[in-house]
């Protein structure tokens, strides 16, 4: 799959999304998780590789806040990171790849940040 | 009063660290400006070989041009400090650009070290210390097949690693007669160059290497001295690292003799207002290549601009753990024999590989070093004794020799540690912060990160800053905060009774009646299981989905490297031949690790997402049902054979045990149960030791409540005696239910009979007497469970709307490409992924 980083990807309808849950998606070859916050009404997409773990899993984390950061938990080991930024909670040191991402007609799509 | 103006020459990760602390530090009065000669702001050098494994350099960044520019902090990058005029109090670069300072602070690190061998500065010849370098290295990967690293030390053998990971065949030339010749002794580097080797890397020791020319095979050939030669396409030197004092040396700061900015304990050189930290400080003749001394520098140079003259740098703890090309590596304090009449513990398994030195004061009572290759367990243990200078165990060998058959592993407990004891290196946090922070009414981890930042670094100290805390936390007889998390104000029992009374069914409804935010990963599975626990609904309802944790989510266990395991039901461990036979042909079809649990059950493992409904689809044709495996839910009954087949069986433990399994299957609960079924006194099953336990008499059933294995062992309370099968059907219904209504979230039953006031006496008032009459209500709840049973992994592959989930990709069919196994004893298990983590200590 042949994708450009300056123009928005479709990656899937927007229904394929379930509310408050992630999903993973493949990007210019690179494993992306998509996690839509129904209370926020929000789509955050981070990289799906989880550094602590050393596993491709952040799609299946549990979504959650602390005061204003939506977060996704690692379904290994736990540790939180920041969904817009990408940031690790729970060890700053650490920081995920963030990607931009809308709906737009109905289509999830994504673009590099940049 | 007008700012002071700081200029901080260099932006590595020590001079970065130093503005931060200039940052976090109230109502400073200082104007900060940084140069860098690298085209990046700072970025972390110590996870530079994630580069190899797919971190981006924004990955590694440990800073941006926002976070400077909110807080007031100039930088200039691509410019590199050429001058320095200290009369006027000026730096100079080279793009001609001068600023003035009052108060100076070099942070310009090392550069590795080349040795000056003719043909050294050829085209595929590296060095490992920056991004670029990494780029550079990688596009000589594209070219090349073989590839060399001239060093066999840390960093060395990390760029051979980098090496192995673009995929060309490895070797590693060192001078000295070992591996990591600093840190390990003979016995250690013997070990490791073995394990290395096993790798298919290739170790030379002892080559000095005389030049570099042009190759035959490949594109160069490297000459060494005992006439022997090496032929390859690319060059990493990593033969060490040299303080980068060239700024300070040309315009008169002292410098070391072999190199170095002098300091004294205040990071001060020897020219007014003029401080040095990090790589390119020399403190009492000693250069520190780590960054956790680098780091402290920055903090006490900080301190001492703010007028604090008692903060002081006092040397540093050389210790390391490391992971390199995925074998496990420590070395403590001083191990080459340097002591006077210094003796030395080894323990050395060349099956195992492991090896072990403890190397003990001439009296045999203080611990002077150790090496560790193969089985870092022990570190934690030995650094603290050492780094204490804590009298050593009667019998110091202890600490090096595994445990045997199923002992802890020797170690020391945390109360026995002095309050001095450094826990967290990276933040400095001793034992007695610890204490001053729980005394300050912090309770969990959480706060004591907050407020410590302990545990927040490379997180090596987390389980021992863990013991700590609730050590403390227990002898101050803590009031512990019962909020079950941030989004609510109540505990899992008060969070059951309102689900209960105002019979809530959905988390969104909870959250609306009682709670804030969005919920988290604590709340979500907690409520989760109430709401299953009292509505029994289908787990994976929409509603439900982004509740659980993935094991709820995908039915099954998450593995280590993100696969589940699979694991049917076998009530009372009951199987026909056709069951096992059919569960072999899935497990051979899928390739799944086969393994006989300790439930009396056959767990399979390693199947990937997309597979599970498959897997699964084959297993309930077979008549199999979900074992709830991945669920706080009844695990499984276990039991003897009773008197079907035994000579001394009374009653028909098997048949109980199977009727006990199916009644209670499926049950959401606030921890797992296990039950135990025994058909007479001699106790096969080991009932005692379970939540439920029941044994055969002749005049009944007697039956035993609140037992657990593992870490803290107990055995069940005799709860009633010369029970009929229907008393015990009763009884259980009524505590099971009891137990559901108040036990907190993670408490097991064992925990919770302890803590119920009144003990097991004042659960016979209840379940037996109904003394809070509400027994015809508990009854109803299970019986509504129970009719509402169902077998999830049936109702899930019945549904293609669930099954969508059940992908790695929503928008591919292809798999996750980060799974790699190796085969053990003729199964499948994952790979070790190598250097995962460099451990800073
Ligand atoms: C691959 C690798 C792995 C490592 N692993 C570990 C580990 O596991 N544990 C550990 O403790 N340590 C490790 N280290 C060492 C650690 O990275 C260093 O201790 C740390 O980076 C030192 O910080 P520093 O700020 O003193 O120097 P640096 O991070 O080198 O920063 C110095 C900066 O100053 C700039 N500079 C120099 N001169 C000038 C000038 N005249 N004008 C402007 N800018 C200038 C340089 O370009 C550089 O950007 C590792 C290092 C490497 C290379
Ligand atoms: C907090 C502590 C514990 C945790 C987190 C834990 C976790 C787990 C997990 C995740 C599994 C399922 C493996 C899989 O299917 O992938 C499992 C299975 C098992 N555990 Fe534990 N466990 C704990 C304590 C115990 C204790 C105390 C015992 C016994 C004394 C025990 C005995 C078992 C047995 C026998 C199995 C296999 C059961 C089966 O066949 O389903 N565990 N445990
Ligand atoms: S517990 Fe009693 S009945 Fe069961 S196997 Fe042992 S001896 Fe036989």
């Amino acid at each position: 799959m042949e994708t450009s980083n300056t123009t928005w990807t479709n990656i899937c309808a927007a229904n394929d999304l379930t509310p408050n849950a992630g999903i993973c998606a493949l990007y210019n070859e690179q494993q992306v998780a998509i996690f839509l916050c129904k209370q926020t009404n929000n789509v955050y997409a981070v990289a799906n590789y989880d550094p602590f773990g050393g596993a491709n899993v952040l799609s299946r984390g549990l979504i959650g806040s602390t005061q204003d950061i939506i977060y996704v938990a690692s379904p290994l080991y736990k540790q939180r990171f920041n969904l817009s930024t990408g940031e690790c909670l729970d060890s700053p040191d650490h920081k995920l790849k963030t990607y931009n991402v809308r709906i737009e007609n109905d289509q999830v799509q994504l673009k590099e940040a940049s | 009063m007008s700012k002071q103006r700081v200029i901080v020459v260099g932006n590595g990760m020590v001079g970065h660290k130093f503005i931060d602390t200039i940052i976090g530090s109230d109502n400073h009065n200082f104007e900060v400006i940084t140069f860098s000669e690298e085209s990046r702001l700072a970025y972390d050098r110590v996870q530079l070989s994630y580069f190899f494994s797919g971190k981006t350099a924004d990955d590694l960044a440990l800073t941006d041009a926002a976070y400077y520019e909110e807080n007031g902090i100039k930088f200039v990058l691509n410019d590199k400090v050429v001058d320095l005029d200290f009369p006027n109090k000026n730096v100079i670069t080279a793009s001609g650009r001068v600023e003035s300072y009052d108060k100076l602070v070099l942070a310009t690190g090392s550069f590795p070290f080349v040795p000056p061998i003719p043909g050294n500065d050829q085209e595929h010849c590296h060095v490992y210390r920056t991004i670029d370098d990494l780029e550079n290295i990688t596009e000589s990967g594209k070219t090349s097949k073989v590839g060399v690293v001239i060093g066999g030390g840390l960093l060395g053998l990390e760029a051979g690693n980098a090496l192995v990971n673009l995929g060309v065949e490895t070797h590693i030339v060192e001078f000295a007669p070992r591996l990591m010749a600093v840190q390990l002794d003979d016995g250690g580097g013997a070990l490791l160059k073995r394990k290395i080797e096993e790798l298919g890397v290739q170790v030379h020791t002892q080559k000095a290497t005389t030049e570099i020319v042009a190759g035959e095979q490949c594109r160069y050939r490297m000459n060494f001295a005992d006439g022997s030669f090496l032929e390859t396409d690319m060059i990493i030197f990593s033969a060490g690292i040299r303080p980068q004092d060239e700024l300070a040396r040309s315009c008169g700061i002292a410098i070391g003799e072999r190199g170095g900015i002098v300091i004294n304990n205040h990071c001060q050189t020897n020219i007014d207002d003029v401080y040095a930290i990090g790589e390119c400080a020399l403190w009492e003749n000693f250069i520190f290549g780590l960054v956790a001394p680098g780091y402290q520098m920055a903090k006490v140079a900080a301190a001492h601009m703010q007028g604090d003259k008692e903060t002081e740098f006092t040397g540093a703890d050389m210790s390391t753990k490391l992971k390199l090309l995925g074998v496990d590596v420590a070395s403590i304090g001083e191990v080459h024999g340097q002591t006077p009449g210094a003796q030395s513990y080894t323990y050395h398994d060349e099956i195992e590989q492991v090896y072990k030195r403890l190397i003990v004061s001439a009296d045999g009572k203080k611990m002077v070093g150790a090496v560790l290759v193969g089985d870092v367990e022990a570190y934690g243990t030995l650094l603290q004794l050492k780094l204490n200078d804590m009298d050593l165990p009667a019998n110091p060998s202890v600490l090096i020799l595994p445990a045997a058959g199923g002992e802890e592993a020797a170690g020391m407990g945390v109360d026995a540690l002095p309050d001095t004891a450094a826990i967290c290196s990276c933040f400095d946090v001793s034992k007695g912060d610890i204490k001053e922070a729980v005394a300050a009414g912090c309770c969990s981890m959480g706060d004591l990160k907050e407020s410590t930042k302990a545990a927040t670094g490379c997180g090596g100290c987390s389980a021992l800053a863990k013991q700590v805390l609730d050590s403390e936390l227990a002898s101050l007889g803590f009031e512990v905060n019962k909020d079950i998390c941030e989004h609510f104000a109540y505990s899992r029992q008060e969070l059951a009774d309102i689900i209960r009374v105002k019979r809530i069914k959905t988390f969104s409804a909870l959250l609306a009646e009682c709670g804030s935010g969005i919920g988290c990963e604590i709340c979500k599975p907690a409520v989760a299981s109430i709401l299953a626990s009292y509505w029994n609904d289908y787990v994976l309802e929409d509603e439900h989905v982004g509740l659980q944790d993935t094991n709820d989510n995908y039915l099954g266990n998450m593995q280590k490297d993100g696969t589940y395991s699979v694991v049917p039901r076998m009530p009372g461990g009951e199987v026909t031949p056709d069951g096992l036979i059919a569960i072999g042909q899935i497990a051979n079809e899928f390739n799944l690790y086969t393994k006989v649990t300790g439930g009396a059950r056959v767990d399979l493992f390693g199947a990937q997402l997309h597979q599970l409904p498959t897997i699964w689809k084959k297993l309930v044709d077979a008549g199999f049902e979900t074992g709830h495996a991945y669920g706080k839910s009844l695990r499984t009954v276990k039991s003897c054979v009773g008197d079907t087949w035994c000579r001394y069986g009374v009653k028909n433990s098997i048949g109980f045990a199977i009727e006990l399994e199916n009644r209670y299957k499926g049950l959401r609960s606030p921890h797992k149960v296990k039950f135990g079924v025994s058909g007479c006194t001699r106790e096969c099953a080991e009932a005692q030791g379970k939540d439920f336990g029941l044994i055969a008499t002749d005049g009944g059933w007697n039956l035993y409540f609140g037992g657990n294995g593992g870490m803290r062992p107990r055995h069940g309370d005799l709860f009633a005696s010369d029970l009929t099968d229907e008393q015990v059907r009763t009884y259980i219904d009524r505590i099971y239910m009891f137990y559901i209504r108040t036990a907190d979230r993670l408490q097991r039953t064992s925990v919770w009979l302890e803590n119920l006031e009144g003990g097991i006496e004042y659960l016979r008032k209840v379940v037996v007497d109904d003394s809070l009459n509400i027994n015809a209500e508990l009854e109803a709840e299970m019986q509504n469970n129970i009719a509402h049973y169902q077998c999830e992994w049936k109702t899930t592959i019945e549904s293609p709307e669930k099954l969508k989930r059940f992908k790695h990709f929503i928008n591919s069919q292809e798999q996750d490409s980060g799974l790699v196994y190796k085969i053990v004893r003729g199964q499948r298990f994952p790979l070790e992924k190598e250097i995962e983590v460099t451990e800073l200590v």
